[in-house]
């Protein structure tokens, strides 16, 4: 860690001297056929024999879809399963606040749909940059996800005929998307919570709530157990296994503001980073469009409002800059319709990265909407008149309801206001087929793996992968792993376990002893703004040097002024918030780089200098087609590419206007 | 605005607690009640002073983690989650009770969070369909009439946040308890373990020391996702054909 005083003000010019190393590349996916790889893996993954399982101890860290699955499969095949999750329950993760949908390949509408178009859409999706075969696995095993969740009693809309309702969603063609009203990853969730309390009761699953992973411990090159506090009582533990499964979810409150819950953090995917697992594509966030936008200073955290409201709302600004008038107040011809009039074909349908990003500058240009400036006006109006108050009340009752909950205003009267905000992270730890990173024994699941959203995930596939990873993915290939590896026990007094235990220990003391003069949430407030403003919806390379510069000066404050009352041996919210900041700052660092480093524009990666004539993102394949895979140093990390190959699926320029 | 807040601090389970006053300034009533509470701890934090603890995570309503017995109300005087309940519900001026949800079964773990650790037993118990991964029929195998599957869906709503047991004059379980029987129950695929079911969650409950229900009916009025209190009544239905 550098925060030495030395480098305040001006990035250390070693970090940004970045190297380049061996290439990496995924040795686990079977050669031949896209379509028999899987099959193919399956079999010749290793078994291992159900009266051994239950002498293996598998922990898995985080409860949301990929880790309540993962951990339920794996009990309910015989393994001893030590589970933790930083919630007082495992069914508060933060994949029960998706709203839309999942995907599968059903085909149910007779629509065309099929595994290999499901494929297509999310490679192509994703601007290519994500790995084909994973791909390809995940469009085979949405089928299977479906009937499992059926199956637990998961209450899907339904069709008077008693079958599968299904829906569409943004960027495809067909209607694949199935659904429980606008709460389908709180069903998804609460089933696999369901399977794994099943798994608790019978004692094959050892939980421990409110309690954070701190750190791993790796021992001869191979993953062996996790440090972690409880946070009740502030007792940090090491805990042993034969293998550890992070599923940990995205890294987006690195923001500050985003869409995700207040708690979700970095560290457990920091800490492995450190300890040897390469971290891929980090500059790769998503943006999402249609968010409420924040009020004041006192924000503290942002709250999605789901996209089909762009089938119906038209989306202005004044065309003045600082016009404050209310918005009934300004005539239709000062008004800028800015979506339909730079894209004249797609209107306010434009894809989710093309919408954010020009709200963002009509903004910039200071005709933004509402406190600060930093809103468009989402109108109904229109829709209003064309279609009747009730035909807009049954489409979207209850969107207008929370709108008007959140802001006091009501949206069949005044326009809403929306501004963008993070939402989702495609980059995460490097994985290879088997999702296993570079630290043999740890496996990444989820939004916490980088393995098959590429630069940009489609809407509804975020359920569809962490479902995939936990019941299908992963089960296996963990099997494969524990049969074939001599695991011997590691000694309780190993000094590694001791050394590991008091890094995290005087960390802890460390914040604690600064008692300096400001909070956690105002440190990591201007991490977010930060961020937000020079690696946010767009980013160029003034503004991601300046970042880089900064962030070090930052940090270095930190340790001088942080204050955090109290002891580490209790509950402390306010130590829980310092401690995910510090690893924040180092990955705010990293993903600055990242973006700086890939000079092209992709998915949800926008580089002002790499855009077409008409302002759009071009990427330039034949410098970056390769997912950026980065090692830990301690200084300047190390680069390790891996190529992508397109066999299925040909890159395309994207164009919309 | 200007409010007074008198809050429930307690050090842990076995010590103590008292109401505590504090004065707060500046509060937009744009702001949700977390949010203004985020302002005290800041205060706090800068003071040197323990910020008060309180549960929360998504902050949209659905996580159910957050939840405060707010003037003697669970969630506040308006039907949501703390999360989602803003500061223009309130007037300059006011002053404002905050304590924590008050129930046998949820021993308090520090000031306004307490160990709702009993819900996630009663569930273990019995609130699942044993479907193994990997041992599904094709979803369409089993057509399930849609109203039954919007009755199950109505009912699997339920957030867990423990805002009927906090309502609750006996602190009974029973809405909360009722909501996954009557979701599993109602589908084709939750039949085959129909009675262990609900006689396990049942008795689950009542090991856990939750209340008897006298129909007071204070749970649905307090529950924030509208979980009917005519499931309580198909609970009934399900023990006694048990």
């Amino acid at each position: 860690m550098n925060h030495d005083d030395a480098n305040a003000g001006e990035a250390p010019m070693s970090y940004l001297d970045y190297t380049v190393g061996a290439p990496v590349a995924d040795t686990r996916a079977p050669a031949g056929p896209i379509e028999q790889r899987w099959d193919q893996r399956r079999f010749e993954a290793k078994l291992v024999n159900p009266a051994n399982r239950r002498k293996h101890t598998v922990i898995v860290v985080g409860t949301g879809l990929a880790g309540g699955a993962a951990g339920a499969t794996l009990a309910e095949q015989g393994y001893h399963v030590v589970q933790f999750c930083f919630q007082d329950s495992p069914r508060r993760a933060h994949s029960i606040a998706a709203q839309g949908g999942i995907n599968a390949a059903k085909n149910y509408r007779n629509d065309g749909d099929s595994i290999r178009r499901l494929f297509y859409d999310t490679v192509k999706g994703g601007d290519f940059r994500a790995r084909e075969s994973n791909v390809h696995r995940l469009a085979q095993v949405s089928v299977e996800i479906i009937d499992q969740c059926v199956a637990q009693g998961v209450p899907f809309a339904r069709e008077y005929g008693g079958l599968l309702d299904t829906r569409s969603f943004g960027g495809v063609q067909v209607s694949r998307t199935f659904y429980a009203r606008g709460q389908t990853g709180q069903q998804l969730l609460l089933g696999a919570y369901q399977a794994l309390s099943r798994q608790i009761a019978a004692g094959n699953v050892e939980l421990h709530a409110r309690t954070e992973m701190l750190d791993l411990i790796v021992i001869d090159g191979r993953a062996r157990g996790i440090v972690a506090r409880n946070l009740v009582t502030g007792e940090i533990r090491t805990h042993l296994a034969d293998a550890v499964v992070l599923a940990t979810g995205g890294y987006g409150n690195v923001f500050y503001l985003s869409t995700n819950a207040k708690n979700s953090n970095a560290t457990a995917i920091w800490r492995a980073h450190r300890r040897g697992a390469y971290f891929a594509n980090p500059c790769f966030t998503q943006i999402h469009p249609t968010c409420i936008p924040r009020s004041g200073d006192h924000q503290s955290k942002l709250t999605l409002m789901s996209e089909s409201l762009r089938n119906d709302g038209r989306i202005w600004v004044p065309k003045a800059k600082g016009d404050t008038r209310p918005p009934g107040q300004i005539p239709e011809d000062e008004r800028d319709y800015y979506l339909e009039r730079i894209y004249p074909a797609f209107g306010n349908l434009v894809p989710r990265d093309i919408a954010s990003r020009a709200a963002k500058v009509v903004c910039d240009e200071g005709r933004g909407v509402g406190p600060g400036g930093q809103g468009v006006y989402l109108d109904f109006a229109d829709a209003i008149a064309r279609l009747g108050r009730d035909a807009v009340e049954a489409k979207y009752g209850n969107l207008f309801e929370m709108y008007e909950r959140i802001t006091a205003e009501d949206p069949y009267r005044v326009p809403m206001r929306i501004y963008p905000a993070i939402h989702y992270t495609m980059g995460g730890l490097w994985v290879d087929y088997d999702l296993q990173t570079t630290i043999p024994g740890l496996f990444a699941i989820g939004e916490a793996n980088f393995s098959d959203h590429g630069a940009n995930r489609l809407g509804a596939s975020a359920l569809m992968q962490g479902l995939a990873d936990g019941y299908f993915v992963l089960p296996p290939t963990l099997n494969d792993y524990l049969g074939r590896t001599p695991l011997p026990p590691v000694p309780d007094d190993h000094p590694q376990l001791a050394e590991v235990e008091a890094e995290v220990t005087d960390r802890l003391h460390l914040i604690l002893a600064v008692d300096g003069d400001r909070t956690p949430d105002s440190f990591h407030r201007e991490l977010g703004e930060l961020l937000w403003d020079n690696c946010g919806m767009a980013r160029d390379e003034a503004g991601l040097r300046r970042a880089l510069a900064r962030i070090p000066a930052l940090r270095e404050e930190f340790w001088r002024r942080i204050k955090v009352p109290g002891t580490g041996a209790e509950f402390n919210q306010a130590l829980e918030k310092a401690n995910r900041l510090v690893d924040y700052f180092e990955l705010a660092e990293l993903m600055c780089l990242d973006a700086l480093h890939r000079g092209e524009s992709c998915g949800g990666h926008f580089r002002t200098e790499s855009a077409t004539p008409d302002g759009e993102a071009a990427r330039r394949d034949e410098e970056f087609s390769y997912a950026a895979a980065w090692e830990y140093t301690g200084d300047a990390p190390v680069l390790h590419k891996e190529e992508l190959v397109f066999e299925h699926v040909h890159p395309t320029q994207r164009s919309y206007a | 605005m200007n409010l007074t807040l008198r809050i429930w601090r307690q050090q842990g389970p076995d010590t103590p607690g008292e109401m505590t006053v504090y004065q707060v300034s500046g509060i937009s009533e744009d702001m949700s009640f977390l949010e203004m509470l985020d302002t005290l701890n800041e205060e706090l934090i800068l003071r040197g002073e323990r910020p008060v603890a309180f549960d929360h995570d998504c902050r949209e309503g659905i996580c159910g983690a957050c939840g405060m017995v707010i003037n003697g109300q669970a969630h506040g005087p308006e039907r949501t989650t703390t999360c989602q309940l803003h500061m223009r519900h309130f007037n300059d001026g006011d002053t404002i009770d905050v304590e924590p949800w008050r129930a046998g079964a949820f021993p308090v773990v520090r000031d306004l969070v307490v160990d709702r650790s009993a819900l996630d037993r009663i569930i273990g118990s019995g609130g699942y369909i044993t479907a193994p991964t990997g041992s599904a029929p094709e979803a369409h195998a089993t057509a399930v009439p849609k109203e039954a599957a919007d009755l199950a869906f109505e009912h699997a709503e339920c957030i867990g946040c423990g805002a009927c047991v906090a309502a609750c004059p006996n602190g009974s379980a029973m809405l909360f308890t009722a909501a996954k029987v009557v979701h599993l129950n109602v589908l084709p695929q939750g039949a085959p373990e129909r009675a262990s079911r609900v006689r396990n969650m049942v008795g689950a409950m009542d090991a856990e020391g939750f209340g008897g229900c006298t129909n007071t009916g204070e749970c649905a009025t307090a529950c924030p996702k509208g979980i009917p209190l005519t499931g309580i009544a198909r609970l009934n239905r399900e023990f006694l054909r048990s």
